[in-house]
């Protein structure tokens, strides 16, 4: 019966696959992409999943697990396997997988749908049940200790720089996703700014009114949330207030980094930690409603399977297919950024070592699924809308009238008019050039809730789906710029004892500021450059994140082949060498390329002949050396991430030699195995 | 009454989910495993969790 169940779910998933990968010419129902999602999903957490924890991992029910034997009642808690699973997926899923798969909708629906399918059941899922195990193992130990005690001080240290840089890059990038949904966009600009008071007022009801009351503050919270989209809204019938909150990238762009830095300092209590109720509240529920609406309307996908653009052309960002699909959709698939939380807060959470395939694997699986659905809500516009709404101005021209012109030459039909009758019924005053993604994802959002749950409330809706994108990008960029700051203090502190306390003012205020001007300088760049900034970060926010998951596979890698397991190396060793081969490829043509929206060094060479031979418009004369300047400190940053991850896979490497030549190594960090008591 | 024992199942998970719970959780380790040591009151034993959630990788992108 049971067999009976699974092949009936491999030929539905095969059928709808099918369905997706061959259909030509015509357009394709959402759901056959749901479908397909969920049996690919299906199958391979039953079948692979369960092979991996069985004989590479050898979970063991009968070992007590580090939440059972350490249970301090803090953050050693043996947990309800579904309450970690939900901790678990709040954790991991971010604005990431949102974004990546909006930008990478403009290669077509089917590349980016294959990549999210394939990728996370044999990459991400793999690597995130694998550092949660080998953590549980290790008493709830970190990446990078992980990476010290069973590779070397190299890689140790090499996983340490690697997360300090990631950080730095994600928070700019989404610092200048947050940007662009705002500017010029009183409505959404209110909504945002709103979110901290709110935030700061349900920090204040926790403390002091009803204290540790989470539930009441939380949907206290939601309610004050929604009351500020719609009081937005109202805005456009006050001129004045309106034109106060009608700022220029610029600004807001000051604005994010005064905020960041103010964040990072204030107590958690005050900001973090209640908007972070919030945020959460707000993501699983949008995230379910998401979902819920798509296989409700099954939008038409009318993006076409496969453009041009995978010749390297395209205008959301430059490249081709290989590598910058794989570099673009990080989150969704595979993301080294996973590996920090499968090996901090949730290792000491799990109850019983078989919970490792739910949550490892399973919540990964979740998260590709809210990727998939991401990018049906990209793919369902009209593809001359979705270009024009993420090409910049710098590709297609500032005026309305080009930038359609353009648009519709490649093949992709648009008028200003369509684009203008879109904008109202969002409530913006345009929608041209509104790169990073955010704005994109939420007309196509607003098209499905609406059609949903209330028709005739598009506005709302769009200005709903930026404040939800918004209120969670705050929160990683001050609880990233946190991280960032404990871990400064922390290499700091090598150098000179008291900037290791962190609780120590004037260490606080010299590491957070050092972190918030490393990303608010990439923000700044990001800003004002005239290809808009996103071209230049998500690449690079995508090698880093790509090189830390490789830094991760090379400790389970390094482990599996220690623990005498070198015929099953392929698990961790295929998907490393697979995003060995993506990192490398993309940096080298980040840096090399002769094309100048790909090569770092030609763009900047280019820039500066522009500049030397006065033939750059005059707007862009006195920001050119800045542009300059960053495009060769990006070239820089690229190589270094690449050598970083070379560093780390040769030091994988001499591992492996040792081990496979009978040569000493360092011995397994596992904890001595500890029966569960019988209850 | 099963509705109401279903909307308490819902509640309890409800408030696991989001620490709601986590004071008493918290008030009785303490009674178990440490009954000599001083017991937080609410309002320091929430500052504190914080202090301590907030210190480590706790959001990802």
């Amino acid at each position: 019966m049971k067999k009976l169940l699974w092949s009936l779910i491999a030929v539905v998933g095969a059928f709808s696959l099918a369905g997706v990968a061959l259909q030509r010419g015509e357009s394709i129902n959402a759901l056959w992409i749901i479908v397909a999602a969920v049996c690919i999903y299906s199958l391979s957490y039953r079948f692979y999943s369960a092979w991996i924890a069985a004989k590479v991992l050898t979970i063991d029910e009968t070992r007590a697990t580090p939440a059972v034997r350490l249970d301090n009642g803090r953050d050693f808690v043996p947990t309800n396997k579904w309450i970690v699973f939900g901790h678990h997926f709040a954790a991991i899923a971010g604005p990431g997988p949102l974004i990546g798969p909006t930008l990478a909708v403009q290669f077509g629906y089917l590349p980016g749908v294959l990549w999210i399918l394939v990728g996370a059941v044999v990459t991400g899922c793999v690597q995130d049940m694998t550092v949660l195990l080998l953590s549980m193992r290790r008493d709830g130990r970190s990446l990078g200790q992980m990476a010290k005690d069973e590779l070397g001080p190299v890689g140790g240290y090499a996983a340490m720089i690697g997360t300090l840089m990631i950080m730095i890059i994600l928070i700019a990038v989404l610092g200048l996703v947050v940007v662009n949904a705002m500017k010029h966009s009183p409505w959404a600009t209110f909504t945002v700014f709103a979110t901290i008071p709110i935030a700061v007022l349900i920090g204040l009801y926790l403390r002091n009114i009803r204290p540790g009351r989470v539930l009441e503050g939380s949907l206290l919270g939601l309610v004050l949330l929604i009351a500020a989209v719609v009081g937005g809204g109202a805005l456009q019938n006050h001129p004045a207030l309106y034109a106060a909150f009608d700022f220029e990238g610029l600004q807001l762009a000051w604005f994010v980094i005064g905020y960041g830095l103010i964040a990072a300092i204030l107590p958690v209590w005050l900001l973090l930690a209640p908007r972070d109720y919030l945020s959460t509240f707000l993501k699983l529920g949008t995230i379910g409603l998401l979902l819920a609406a798509v296989v409700m309307v099954n939008p038409i996908i009318k993006m076409p399977a496969l453009t041009s653009f995978i010749d390297g052309t395209g205008p959301v960002f430059a490249g081709k297919l290989f590598p910058f699909l794989f570099i673009t959709i990080a989150c969704g698939v595979i993301s080294g950024f996973h590996s920090l939380v499968a090996s901090g807060t949730t290792p000491k959470l799990v109850t019983n070592e078989k919970d490792v395939r739910m949550i490892g694997y399973g919540c990964m699986a979740l998260e590709s699924l809210v990727a998939v659905t991401a990018l049906i809500a990209a793919a369902l516009l009209d593809p001359g809308v979705y270009f024009a709404i993420n090409s910049p101005a710098g590709v297609v021209g500032s005026l309305p009238a080009d930038a359609v012109a353009k648009i519709t030459s490649w093949g992709f039909p648009v008028t200003v008019d369509q684009m203008n009758a879109l904008a109202s019924e969002m409530g913006e005053s345009t929608l041209f050039a509104r790169t990073g993604g955010a704005p994109s994802l939420a007309v196509g959002m607003a098209s499905i809730l609406s059609a949903a749950f209330g028709k005739g409330l598009l506005a709302l809706w769009y200005h709903f789906a930026i404040m939800f994108e918004a209120v969670f990008i705050l929160t990683t960029l001050d609880a990233g710029t946190r991280v960032g700051r404990f871990m400064l203090q922390d290499l700091l502190g090598h150098v000179w004892k008291p900037m290791g306390k962190t609780s120590w003012y004037p260490s606080i205020l010299i590491s957070s500021s050092l972190i918030v001007l490393g990303w608010g300088y990439f923000l700044y760049i990001g800003v004002i450059d005239p290809n808009g900034g996103v071209n230049i970060l998500w690449p690079l926010f995508g090698i880093a994140n790509q090189m830390l998951a490789a830094i991760a596979l090379c400790v389970c890698t390094g482990v599996i082949v220690k623990r005498s397991q070198l015929k099953y190396i392929w698990v961790t060793g295929v998907p490393l060498l697979w995003l060995a081969a993506v990192t490398t490829t993309a940096a080298w043509q980040k840096i090399f390329s002769d094309e100048t929206r790909i090569g770092f060094l030609a763009a900047a060479d280019a820039m500066a002949n522009k500049l030397a031979a006065g033939t750059l418009p005059a707007a862009q004369i006195p920001v050119a050396p800045n542009l300059i300047f960053n495009q060769r400190l990006d070239a820089v940053l690229a190589g270094f991430f690449a050598v970083l991850l070379w560093i780390i896979i040769l030091d994988t490497l001499r591992v492996c030699y040792r081990v496979v030549n009978g040569k000493p190594v360092l011995p397994l960090s596992e904890t001595p195995y500890v029966a569960v008591q019988a209850k | 009454m099963p509705m109401r024992a279903w909307w308490q199942q819902v509640r309890s998970w409800l408030r696991e989910l989001t620490g709601d719970d986590a004071y008493e959780r918290y008030v009785q380790h303490h009674q178990q495993h440490h009954p000599d040591q001083v017991l937080l009151n609410r309002q320091q034993f929430y500052l504190a969790e914080q202090q301590r959630k907030w210190s480590g990788v706790k959001r990802c992108c």
